[in-house]
């Protein structure tokens, strides 16, 4: 480059130094003289994070729950958490004269009398959505990447739970108005308990203060809603990111990156202003969506009766696929010693989201204990180098979103004219049959990349330029990857090589088995350690790269003659630039 | 760096892992390419060109201005447009079909939003400096000195307290202290009253999973309008929604028999379906055979699978269909379960018609009505 730099500064700042007498700086040490804070900030203000896109996903969910808090606080300021029977002579004329519980009645009110009610009302359903859905997509990026791995498992287990207090309390939330839809979402959620054995009836009747529907389940919602899960929801949160904080943000391999260091953009000023820019992104966004798209328009589903139910009743997304679980399930139910035992509903919506959650939360520690791995990993793997566990999560978000699809059956059916029947006899199988097609499609997917990727770091990549020799043979033209982008190719662990062990070896702690339960274990390992490792491509040793290299170099030779004319393949690296000059070598 | 990662356990025709990807940092044999250390810092226009960065000065700047704008814009909507339409005979302001309040209020509250998240990315990337920085990282374990000190405080401390050399204070205290969670959880006893406390001592009518409002002789009436209902009213293939009487039901005081809870309860369990079919369609199930008039049948709507209140009538087959989870049942074969995930067929109610001719109940449903619970005991089903 032909600039000239010398002059350019490196850093923005002309050094601030502490014992500035300006007004800020007296602040700052009467603060310090009380709270000690300078050994705290010295070490964070200039903490070093590293720049990907795909870390802001975790962002979305955090600034999404702050725009959750303000406009929750906005909404109960108006919001009256009663079932007390009230007829409404409010402002939207199709209700007058209705009886309806003083929530609904204050629902409305929000949406008709107040500036900006209905706005933060959807403000507040859109950033629930947005909270909900960005936790998903970036627990989906931790596993995939391997950041779930030590030392951050535990990290995972807060954020798994976090995942489930944020659709716990997304149920609560849209189930305060008391309209109709959310009021059959109870109802069911009333069917829930009670179809459990022994406590079903208990927890029903204590929950609802008696019979269902009582007069106590929307007060206690609200309780729920407001105050416990958002107490845990922020206390998790905190522990997520002093965590974060403390083990330092996993990277991307690539030049200059190691397992010792973090190589990025600091706290102050850099991260502050991103992620402080991205907070008002989030929240500009909500409240876009909050202005031009509507939300659960509760005033359109009239409020809560038991005696009535709308066609296409569907509960929020993220409820969607127990809801789908619960209605392709068989209609089993045991009579059993004057008691009932009501299979078709225990098994999808208690049995099945526990387990899937239980797994869910477990995943780190099952993964180190089939990998015996107890490195500290702070470099990300891409998907494609661990191919069995990019291709299981795959196949779960396959059942996932069978068991979605499942639950807006009568949507599809209604849509696409098709019979309801059969596509819940579809679903029954295709949710088992599903997940296994995607598991072995992932998993052969990944492999091939990983082929793909070697290729490239011993062959070069792919010019697109097309050589004919002299004895008429065509072949393309591969030039070699720079060296950044093959250390980043190879920039990887090896896998350990499973088919030298032997079946009944050392477990993860390197103790032999002995025993019945513990030999059966240690073959359970074995077999998914081959699974994991087995089938994966590993990435060149030095001997085959310079074989590779060597054979480039004999290519060149070849077309030596070639170099510094145009179409010369080095178009595209930089090498020199093309303008004026013909593409055909004979011109 | 000391190396403090735990190796992995000699796995046989294991290369040595833990040489690979830096994690001691040096080159080694096995890696075939090596790090190449951190690319050259590329300059961006704004670093070099004065123009550059002060039309990003401006630029920034004036997202911010705009900003401010949009915020003035909010509040001038919130005075400007009106969002209720009645009671004062103003009209509600709209744009295009939507509401104009909420339109405009959404629209200035996100851009001046986005417009200060943009200003201060756009800062962040054109104008604050990009050499990027390395940070060594720490093992996230402490140092076994720390570790060793830490159990050394801890047995000092254990040790002063004595616990272990005192097992009648240990488990007595764990015992008291276990025993505190007795107070806690009884003072949820009455969160609300059991099903049994609730049939011992009715609230209201029809209290209890066992019971409904219905009783003999109680009309069945029209859901919402509340008139009672003659056979000749219906056509064959008609599907009613009724409902017990006693919910429109207005005592001698002027007030309504039920209200408030009690009503609620009422309509979650006696909220009915009259159907209408040719009664050689009809199989009644045994010792039903006089529940029907004339073809008319009555059953709970109140699904057996989690008690969604059943609507959708496919008139040629009589069959219901629930539209939350699908449950199908055939009200021509005692409401049997044809499709879904419903494992109970819906409860019937015996009809019979009184001297004025309406419809009327002639007792309450033979069996509790709505989802399954543990204690339900169907074997006294009537339905099987």
């Amino acid at each position: 480059m032909s600039i000239d730099t010398s002059k350019v500064a490196t850093t923005n700042s002309t050094a601030a130094i502490a014992s500035k007498p300006n007004r800020a700086g007296a602040l700052a040490e009467w603060a310090d003289d009380r709270l000690g804070l300078a050994t705290l900030a010295k070490k964070n203000l200039r903490k070093v994070f590293p720049d990907h896109w795909s870390f802001m996903l975790g962002e979305i969910a955090l600034w999404s729950f702050v725009v959750l808090l303000l406009s929750g606080v906005f909404l109960s300021l108006w919001f009256t958490p009663s079932m007390g029977e009230t007829t409404y002579e409010g402002t939207y004329a199709q209700l007058r004269g209705i009886q309806m519980s003083e929530a609904y009645a204050s629902a409305l009110r929000l949406s008709f009398d107040v500036r900006g009610g209905l706005l933060m009302r959807q403000i507040h359903h859109w950033a629930a959505m947005l909270f909900v859905g960005s936790m998903m997509i970036h627990l989906l990026r931790v596993f995939f990447t391997g950041a779930h791995r030590k030392p951050r498992e535990l990290n995972w287990a807060i954020g798994a739970l976090l995942l489930l207090l944020g659709t716990l309390e997304g149920f609560t939330g849209y189930s305060l108005p008391d309209d109709l839809l959310s009021g059959t979402g109870i109802r069911a959620a009333d069917g829930f308990l009670k179809s459990q054995p022994v406590i079903g009836t208990y927890m029903s009747f204590l929950l609802f203060g008696g019979e269902f529907p009582g007069d106590q389940i929307i007060p206690r919602l609200f309780i729920i809603h407001v105050l416990l899960i958002p107490g845990l929801l922020l206390a998790l949160i905190t522990a997520h990111m002093l965590l974060l904080v403390y083990h330092k943000h996993t990277q991307w391999p690539g030049p200059g990156r190691t397992e010792q260091n973090v190589v990025g953009f600091p706290m102050l000023p850099v991260y502050a202003a991103k992620a402080g820019g991205f907070f008002f992104i989030v929240f500009g966004t909500t409240a876009l969506m909050g202005g031009l798209l509507s939300i659960n328009p509760v005033w359109k589903f009239g409020p809560y009766d038991p005696s009535k139910v709308t066609a296409g009743s569907q509960p929020d997304w993220y409820m969607g696929w127990p809801d789908g679980a619960l209605r392709i399930m068989p209609n089993i139910e045991t009579h059993i010693w004057h008691h009932t035992i009501s299979w078709n509903v225990l098994l999808p919506i208690i049995v099945l989201p526990s387990a899937m959650f239980g797994l869910l939360l477990m995943l780190p520690f099952i993964e180190a204990w089939i990998t015996g791995d107890k490195r500290d990993h702070h470099l990300l793997q891409r998907p494609r180098n661990a191919p069995t566990r990019t291709a299981f999560m795959v196949s779960l978000i396959t059942m996932y979103g069978l068991f979605w699809a499942a639950g807006g059956n009568d949507i599809i059916a209604i849509r696409l004219h098709l019979s309801i029947n059969q596509i819940t006899y579809f679903m029954r199988a295709a949710v088992f049959i599903g997940p296994a097609i995607a598991f072995f499609i992932t998993k052969r997917w990944c492999i091939s990349l990983q082929r793909k990727d070697n290729e490239d770091v011993l062959h070069g990549y792919e010019t697109g330029i097309i050589m004919r020799s002299p004895e008429g043979g065509y072949s393309e033209r591969h030039l070699p990857l720079s060296e950044e982008r093959a250390y980043k190719l190879t920039a990887r662990d090896r896998d350990p090589d499973v088919l030298g062990e032997l079946e009944g070896g050392p477990d993860a702690n390197g103790v032999e088995p002995h025993g019945g339960l513990a030999a059966r274990l240690a073959g359970v390992r074995h077999r998914l350690r081959k699974l994991m490792y087995a089938d994966n491509v590993q990435k060149p040793t030095v001997h085959e790269l310079d074989e590779g290299h060597h054979h480039a170099e004999h290519e060149h030779e070849l077309q030596a003659p070639m170099e510094g004319h145009a179409a010369d393949g080095h178009q595209f690296d930089g090498h020199h630039l093309v303008e004026g000059e013909k593409l055909r070598a004979d011109d | 760096m000391s190396d403090d990662h735990n190796h992995l356990p000699e796995l046989p025709g294991d290369d040595a892992l833990d040489a690979h990807t830096g994690h001691g940092g040096e080159l080694v044999p096995e890696e075939p390419i090596a790090n190449p250390g951190l690319p050259e810092h590329e300059w961006r226009p704004t670093d070099v060109d004065p123009n550059a960065e002060k039309r990003a000065e401006r630029q920034v700047a004036g997202l911010f201005a705009l900003s401010a704008v949009c915020a003035v814009l909010f509040v001038v909507s919130y005075f400007a447009f009106q969002i209720n339409g009645g009671g004062g005979g103003q009209t509600v302001d709209t744009v295009f079909g939507l509401g104009a309040s909420n339109v405009a209020l959404g629209a200035s509250l996100g851009f001046a939003l986005l417009f200060i998240g943009i200003g201060l990315i756009q800062w962040a990337r054109k104008l604050m400096s990009d050499h990027e920085i390395v940070e060594m990282r720490h093992p996230a374990r402490s140092s076994d000195e720390d570790r060793a000190e830490t159990l050394r405080v801890l047995d000092l401390g254990v040790e002063e307290s004595g616990i272990t050399r005192r097992p009648l204070i240990r488990n007595s205290l764990l015992g008291a202290v276990g025993i505190l969670l007795a107070p806690a959880v009884v003072m949820l006893k009455d969160l609300g009253k059991t099903n049994a406390q609730i049939e011992a001592n009715p609230p209201y009518p029809g209290a209890g999973l066992e019971h409904t409002v219905w009783d003999t002789g109680m009309r069945v009436v029209r859901d919402v309008v509340g008139t009672p209902i003659r056979p000749g009213d219906l056509e064959i293939g008609d599907l009613l929604n009724a409902e017990p009487e006693i919910v429109f039901e207005v005592g001698d005081d002027g007030k309504p028999v039920l209200e408030g809870v009690s009503l609620q309860v009422a309509k979650s369990k006696g909220a009915v379906v009259l159907v209408r079919m040719d009664p050689d369609d009809n199989k009644p199930g045994p010792g039903r055979e006089n529940w029907a008039v004339d073809g008319i049948l009555c059953y709970s709507k109140i699904c057996t699978h989690v008690g969604c209140p059943i609507s959708l009538n496919e008139r040629k087959t009589h069959h219901l269909l629930c539209p939350c989870h699908q449950s199908t049942f055939d009200l021509a074969d005692a409401a049997k379960v044809v499709f879904g995930p419903a494992a109970r067929p819906l409860p019937q109610l015996p009809l019979m018609v009184n001297d004025e001719g309406y419809l009327v109940a002639q007792s309450d449903f033979k069996e509790p009505v709505g989802p399954s619970y543990w204690e339900r005991d169907s074997q006294q089903s009537t339905s099987k």
